[in-house]
């Protein structure tokens, strides 16, 4: 059926070329061969001037496991768990953080309602570049941020709080937020209030009324948020980049390193192969669920 | 439903402010007479002035809209045009090419942007127009715009009635006629809201942007960028402001646009 009229199947394949074919193509070039050459160029060898030599091996991967020309080197499975590691605590920080957000914002009158929402948002489709540097300032060693976190013990007197873990985290955090509230608030906002009053005429504490009455209802949008943070946190660049330093290396430091400096494409392209493959599998997952709706902007 | 109570208050208000700092930061320090560091040395808005002398930033403000302005205009086109296909015309692979458009939404920029890159170097020796710069920077926006235009106006496609199109093909009308008198009208702020999200992705694009382009091309995001790495120049603040200024407006603007912009013809 299109349009509500029976079509043939030479009819379909026309309408689908002229409608789908274009974008398919462009995806197909720009996207899915790309993808395609770093998985291809991940299995050669490096050449001796940066270049790549058709020789197939599986030495870049080795060498992210660990056993690289010089015996074991605990670097880069170091630098793949702290991705992963810091993206889980980014996505669990703006959890925490999102949960309350999202509540107070669903519980405010329809008149602040929107405005509330606005005020997530704005953030949001601010540059993140410039959210990010906007950091340096505040952990900068004479801002009043820096001063006080030093009469709290964190940090050392008279110095930055970066470059730093601490400082990756509040930027990632900070970056993400939105992405957390969004998705959540669109379950809290459908939310039905009347199971939690009956919970709690039934004799449910707080705590059972949140566990078993409302939880359920937001796990959708929890699901959503926590993917979308997660998964681009964990190959996040420009944070650890402007706010960390070598001991907070990312995958995407990593790459960029092998690609901009080293010039070693192979093991570059090893890295990003790993990367990718950790999303699509996080995606496939999540896509089995069958919430993606929920992710829709 | 209750209101919220103070403590819920209170924590909402810190996240508020923690979400703000860093932009109130930027907005107060572009003010900031100190040619250096971090310290506030007194009031001046001589960095704004200095901006209109900075050639950098004006060639990188035109760079950045020429690329935004026209992947915008492709990916419009192909990413309207293939919603249109895939709620309207059931082929075969349509399941597949669904979760594949997904795909440049998660996948970190930074591996879109590598994998670009060696493309571009493994087959720029065979043809010369891809030679790293404003073109090999278009093309690499479009690629992640499509999917995000495409999940917007196929959302709009999805919740509009099958009803509106049947009649008018049920009164006669061909399905040309059918899609440029009744679907296209009913997508449009589908596609206006996918363009719109489409240009400020590509305005707000760092990581694409700063491995695929070539000399002469740099953008604003590149600018700040290599800015920050150098240590900061003033003039970076106040060019900072004024972006953050254009972006609150935009968000205001889109916000009130949608919500004076109900559909008429919700699904039932």
């Amino acid at each position: 059926m299109y349009l509500g009229q029976p079509l043939t199947r030479a009819g379909r394949w026309t309408r689908a070329g002229i409608t789908s074919g274009p974008a398919a193509l462009w995806l197909g070039i720009f996207l899915v061969l790309p993808l395609a050459a770093i998985l291809a160029i991940s299995f050669l060898t490096r050449g001796e001037y940066g270049g790549v030599e058709l020789r197939f091996t599986f030495d870049s991967y080795k060498r992210l496991a660990g056993f690289g020309e010089l015996g074991f080197d605990s670097l880069y499975p170091v630098v793949l768990g702290r991705s992963l590691a810091l993206g889980m605590a980014t996505a669990v920080l703006c959890l925490a953080a999102a949960l309350p957000l999202a509540f107070f914002i669903a519980r405010l009158s329809e008149r602040y309602k929107g405005a509330a929402l606005t005020l997530v948002v704005i953030p949001f489709w601010t540059n993140l570049l410039i959210r990010t540097y906007a950091w340096q300032i505040l952990f900068s060693p004479n801002s009043w941020l820096t001063i006080a976190a030093h009469s709290l013990g964190i940090g050392t007197a008279g110095e930055a709080l970066y470059p730093g873990m601490l400082a990756v985290l509040t930027g990632m955090v900070c970056d993400f937020l939105p992405f957390m509230v969004l998705p959540l608030y669109a379950s809290v906002e459908k939310m039905d209030w009347t199971l939690a009053e009956a919970a709690a005429d039934l004799g449910a504490d707080r705590w059972r009324v949140f566990r078993h009455a409302l939880l359920p209802q937001i796990w959708p949008g929890l699901g959503a948020g926590f993917i979308l943070v997660f998964l681009p946190a964990t190959g996040q660049f420009v944070i650890p980049d402007l706010l960390g330093g070598a001991k907070t290396a990312m995958l995407g430091n990593v790459i960029q390193q092998q690609f901009a400096s080293s010039r070693d494409w192979p093991f570059g392209s090893a890295i990003a192969a790993v990367a990718l493959l950790l999303v699509l599998v996080g995606l496939a997952i999540f896509q089995r669920k069958g919430s993606k709706h929920e992710v829709l902007p | 439903m209750r209101r919220p109570g103070w403590f819920l208050s209170a924590i909402a208000a810190g996240f508020y402010i923690f979400l703000y700092a860093p932009i109130v930061v930027i907005i107060v320090f572009s003010f900031n007479a100190a040619r250096f560091g971090t310290v506030w040395e007194g009031f001046t808005t001589k960095w704004y002035g200095a901006l209109l002398h900075d050639s950098a930033a004006l060639s990188a403000t035109k760079n950045t809209l020429q690329l935004a302005l026209v992947s915008t205009g492709i990916a419009t086109l192909l990413g309207s045009l293939l919603a249109f296909g895939l709620t309207r015309i059931d082929f075969p692979g349509r399941k597949i090419f669904d979760r594949v458009l997904y795909v440049p939404v998660f996948v970190p920029d930074i591996i879109l942007a590598t994998s670009l890159l060696l493309f571009y170097s493994l087959v720029g020796s065979f043809i010369p127009a891809l030679e790293l710069g404003m073109t090999t920077m278009i093309l690499g926006h479009v690629t992640f715009q499509i999917s995000f235009v495409a999940i917007v106006v196929r959302a709009r496609l999805a919740g509009l009635d099958p009803a509106l199109e049947e009649a008018a093909r049920d009164l006669g009308a061909g399905e040309w006629k059918t899609f440029l008198h009744v679907t296209l009208p009913l997508m449009l702020p589908g596609v206006l809201a996918g363009a719109m999200l489409a240009f400020t992705l590509s305005l707000d694009d760092f990581i694409v942007s700063f491995f695929t382009s070539g000399p002469g091309s740099t953008t604003l995001p590149i600018l700040i960028y290599s800015s920050v790495k150098r240590g900061l120049t003033p003039d970076i603040n106040a060019l900072a402001t004024l972006i953050i200024l254009i972006s609150v407006l935009a968000t205001i603007s889109l916000t009130w646009l949608q919500k004076n912009k109900q559909d008429p013809h919700p699904k039932k």
